[in-house]
């Protein structure tokens, strides 16, 4: 059933793909495509004169330090995805193969990196990894040596790894449940086991879940501008942008140039990824066989298993551990660890958490829901349908991952402040639910890739055989295409929610009233003064515990539904 | 949504209990409101904001704490349909640039004891369309446990921070990215002039650990001991110290005192309220909540000097002392140029300057530990020192206003045309400033290697 190119039976030309089609490019073109064009197309503005002109991209490309700052991001990037791989292969297969206490907790746990809260999350890794954190002092005290963990484009690489890997880990997971074991079983009875197995089938039959993850990483990596920052590393495309955007008083067309290449060669490189897919089939027509078969581990391999496993999480969780340390401590500088604990932190940020906390479980909650929803819909129409063009709505909502938050911000207060919303009177870019959009259009592509990567797993067969009992295309849709992709879906909202829930840039442009701020824009305002650390740090923390909950709840869900579908009374049919 | 409907219900009631008691009070409005657009730390804002509301119990104030280009941003964006009252920030060329897009509202105020200008810096705008109502003086902060544990000696003055011992040892921020580190800039250029200027700048950037992105970063990093010397603004350097953090703070003999700022926004829909706060902020009650101890400001007020806390400095009589005689015009006129060579020249290359840097320095320390005069080496050290501070642009190109029109994408009508762009004149300054700092590296070697 692999590598069998198949082609999709030409379904008659209705009505009905065009019209959702149809709204989804209404959506994206109006809170993403306009909004952007209206801030970037000083890219294409003569600086002289005002008219249109390709001479910055020119200027771009004659530019050393561009051209640097170019190749340093691939580069950074590429080697980010190998280094995110090795982290999260073993996490994946160890809990998805074999029968381990505490799957739910370790996958929980290991997408924690993820919720890096802004500014705090940095100065918690500068205090354990800097050149002179904990790490290093105790290294130098003991051995006289340092670890440059956190300079030059080698720290990006490490940084960005151990905050991302979870893209991969959570789409390959859902990949690996989904695989029907039944293709397992026949290579086992055809003599292939262990590792072997798992190269030659095991792991190709995710594929669609691995290339999702690596490709979001490679992207993520290209586009990100908060770790290049927050180690104060110049030469890469995103700092160059944001810093030309964001300086007071000069308005430097390079800025849009960059944000303009960067949008281009982030839908390039899905493109691409897409392209490696191509000619492949992933569907099995197998569901709820709850994955590959799961075995239990003899003591000596659990031993081995956990040490990895407790490895892996021991460095991705560093940073968190940092942040737990500095949220209790009293002063943390230069020194291994804090001078003293205290609770008071988490008094203070709880003057103000409430609203914050409050905000940011409805906002998040909302954009992942959106997300899944314009993601299911978006998958279905590429892979399912033969609406012309339909590539495009993939490509434009991917886009989304290259665009700086400050330059949609910008470019809804551009739009949607002259807009009255109806009743208040109040201008719309002052509603929170266009807070809520701006972060939905910024996740978009997470859940949309874990959605796609669902959906290739599906086969159409199992549609075409519920259209052929009479079910209508919606109904196909709920009852069947739905279900079956949950795993997936879960994937995306989970991703969705939790790095929405952490989001700044777009939404400090955004916020007009305190009451209807999210905890990141708490957290900036704590990050503003030296007395506000230990607060902000409370702060983070009750965000990834937030966030982290909410994950661990998604994953039960999961996990539950699936051991349903697959008891044995249930597993005589495909539900 | 539900909220806002609730605390306008509360903020209702409140005005109808108020104006039953005060039967009299007519003027009093009952939802009176304001909104401020600031970038300073609620650390700051809820005193005053407090304060005031107990004063003019009928507003209510809304403050809306955005970084200070986002705030500006912000301005300009929602100027079609402006819903903020005033903007309350430190850099005054973000005022400059509001200033520029007629975003600010005249409102100046004579306040007994706040003289026009201090050493030739205005205090305010001369066109009234933004007033200063503090004073912060630039210094250098430091870790005490760092210095200690690099058994590093406490600098005194802004040269100190080019000694070799210093190396990978500061952090300083950008004047791109920051405008009191603009201003520090422009003060050594104008106290030491463009090319000893610029020399000074280059060999502290060529000890510099890091450019931070943004003003805080820096106090950020020497509280954590991710660089031990810090380049800041003095209430950084107070307030961590203030909070327990082991630093220390001291203000070099020479320095720049700059006024932080507020304006009244243009259009404001409350505007009335946004006066009343203004001449809250500069009147003596206003200007002794400076002395806060999170907020450690100087008061632009002389008279408000007379019950300052112990240690805080009075600019007024000579605490501090401002050598250099600001002139805002020279400032103003290569301001852009200054941003972008600084960038050219130290942010963006960071690397390159610090390796020539430690060259030249490694040689110099061989030259002097071998005894020996060696005029050819060096000859060549110099030789490498000048290739660093060798600048892409002289002074008078740097004060051209067609030189400076290339840095602004705003033209003042569609028929003037400006020739070059800013990307194409900063690759060629790229080009230079490459070629040097690794033709110093080669020299430095040279010269080390004859020794």
């Amino acid at each position: 059933m692999t590598s069998v190119a198949l082609r999709r039976p030409a379904r008659g030309v209705s009505l009905g793909p065009y019209v959702v089609a149809g709204l989804i490019l209404l959506f994206l073109g109006a809170f993403l495509v306009v909004p952007v064009l209206k801030v970037i197309q000083v890219a294409f503005q003569d600086p002289g004169t005002g008219g249109f002109t390709l001479v910055n991209f020119q200027d771009f490309f004659n530019s050393a330090l561009f051209r640097q700052s170019f190749f340093n991001s691939l580069y950074v990037a590429g080697v980010s995805v190998v280094i995110a791989t090795v982290i999260a292969l073993p996490l994946a297969y160890f809990t998805s193969r074999f029968n381990f206490s505490g799957s739910v907790i370790i996958q929980t746990l290991s997408f924690v990196p993820l919720i890096m809260p802004p500014f705090i999350g940095a100065v918690a890794m500068q205090l354990l990894f800097g050149s002179n954190g904990s790490v290093n002092l105790l290294l130098r005290d003991n051995f006289g040596i340092t670890v440059p963990f956190m300079d030059g484009l080698n720290g990006v690489i490490f940084v960005q790894s151990i905050h991302y890997f979870p893209f991969i880990l959570i789409n390959l997971s859902a990949s690996l449940h989904n695989i029907d074991r039944s293709m397992e079983e026949a290579a086992q009875m055809l003599g292939s086991s262990g590792l072997r197995l798992f190269r030659k089938i095991v792991f190709p039959l995710a594929m669609p879940g691995y290339i999702a993850g690596a490709s979001l990483v490679f992207v993520k990596v290209f586009d990100d501008l908060g770790t290049p920052l927050l180690l104060n590393v110049n030469t890469m495309l995103a700092p160059q942008a944001y810093l030309r955007i964001s300086s007071v008083g000069i308005s430097d067309p390079m800025g849009y140039v960059i944000s303009t290449i960067l949008i281009i060669f982030s839908v390039f490189a899905m493109w691409v990824s897409f392209l490696g897919m191509r000619g492949k089939d992933y569907s099995t027509t197998q569901k709820g066989g709850g994955g590959i078969a799961r075995r239990d581990l003899r003591p000596h391999e659990a031993a081995a298993c956990y040490l990895v496993v407790f490895l892996i999480l021991g460095i991705v969780l560093a940073p968190h551990l940092g942040l737990l340390l500095l949220s209790f401590g009293t002063v943390w500088s230069f020194s291994v660890m804090p001078d003293g604990f205290t609770v008071a932190h988490y008094g203070t940020a709880l003057t103000s958490a409430g609203t914050f906390i409050k905000n940011t479980l409805i906002y998040a909650g909302l954009a992942g829901l959106i997300d899944i929803v314009l993601g299911t819909a978006i998958a279905y129409v590429v892979m399912r349908t033969g609406v012309v063009g339909r590539k495009w709505l993939d490509h434009i909502a991917v886009a989304a991952l290259a665009v700086p938050g400050v330059v949609l911000g910008i470019g809804y207060l551009r739009m949607f402040y002259g807009i009255d919303m109806p009743g208040t009177g109040q201008p719309l870019a002052t509603w929170w639910g266009i807070i809520v959009i701006a972060l939905a259009i910024r996740r978009l592509p997470y859940a949309l890739r874990s959605c796609t990567a669902a959906l290739q797993q599906i086969a159409p067969a199992l549609e075409e055989a519920s259209e052929n009992l009479g079910a209508s295309k919606f109904r196909t849709v709920r009852r069947i295409v739905v279900p079956l992709m949950a795993g997936g879906l879960v994937a995306g909202f989970v991703t969705s929610f939790a790095t929405a829930a952490v989001e700044l840039s777009a939404t400090i442009m955004l916020v007009s009233s305190e009451n209807d701020a999210p905890l990141s824009y708490g957290l900036y305002l704590f990050m503003q003064s030296a007395a506000g650390r230990g607060p902000g740090a409370a702060l983070g923390v009750m965000a990834v515990l937030i966030v982290g909950l909410a994950t661990y709840l998604s994953h039960r869900l999961v996990e539950k539904t699936r051991r349903d579908r697959s008891t044995p009374e249930n597993s005589g049919g495909h539900r | 949504m539900q909220n806002r409907f609730q605390a306008t219900m509360r903020r209702l009631g409140l005005g109808v209990a108020a104006a039953a008691i005060l039967v009299s009070a007519a003027a009093h409005a009952a939802d009176d409101k304001l909104v401020i657009v600031t970038s300073f730390p609620t650390d700051l804002t809820d005193v005053f904001k407090t304060a005031f509301m107990a004063k003019h119990p009928s507003i209510a104030v809304e403050v809306l704490n955005k970084s200070t280009s986002s705030g500006v941003k912000y301005l300009i964006e929602t100027a079609q349909n402006n819903q903020s009252d005033i903007f309350w920030a430190s850099a005054p060329d973000a005022f400059e640039v509001l200033k520029g897009e007629s975003l600010l509202a005249k409102y100046s105020r004579e306040v007994d004891g706040i003289p026009s200008d201090l050493n030739g810096y205005p205090i305010n705008d001369p066109d009234g369309r933004y007033l200063g109502f503090a004073l912060s003086g630039y210094g250098m902060m430091w870790n005490t446990r760092y210095m200690d544990a690099y058994s590093l000696p406490v600098p005194q003055e802004w040269s100190d921070l080019e000694k070799p011992v210093y190396h990978g040892h500061v952090g300083i921020s950008a004047p791109s990215r920051s405008g009191t580190t603009h201003l520090t800039i422009e003060t050594i250029l104008q106290g030491e002039g463009w090319q000893d200027g610029w020399q000074t700048i280059l060999a502290m950037g060529g000890n510099a650990k890091t450019i931070t992105e943004r003003s805080f970063g820096v106090p950020d990093g020497v509280n954590s001991g991710s660089f031990g010397i810090g380049v800041v603004i003095d209430f950084f350097g107070f307030s961590s110290k203030a909070s327990g953090f082991p630093v220390d703070f001291r203000y070099p003999s020479v320095t720049a005192l700059v006024p932080a700022n507020i304006g009244v926004v243009a259009n404001a829909p409350n505007e009335a309220p946004a006066q009343k706060f203004v001449d809250f902020l500069l009147s003596p009650d206003g200007q002794q909540l400076l002395f806060d101890a999170k907020i450690m400001r100087l008061p632009v007020n002389k008279n408000a000097y007379d019950n300052a806390p112990e240690g805080l400095p009075n600019p007024f009589d000579g605490s501090i002392k401002t050598e250099v005689n600001f002139d805002s015009d020279l400032s103003e006129k290569r301001y852009n140029v200054v941003n972008s060579l600084f960038d050219v020249m130290i942010t963006y290359r960071l690397d390159d300057l610090r390796a020539a840097t430690q060259a030249v320095q490694q040689a110099e320390a061989k030259l002097e530990q071998s005894g020996a005069a060696n005029a050819e080496a060096a000859a060549l050290i110099d030789e490498a020192r000048a290739l660093i501070s060798a600048l892409p642009v002289s002074e008078a190109e740097a004060l051209d206003p067609d030189f400076n029109a290339i840095f602004k994408t705003k033209r003042k009508s569609k028929d003037v045309k400006v020739e070059g762009r800013q990307a194409e004149i900063e690759q060629e300054w790229d080009t230079k400033v490459i070629r040097n700092y690794s033709l110093a590296v080669e020299l430095a070697n040279k010269a080390a290697g004859m020794l």
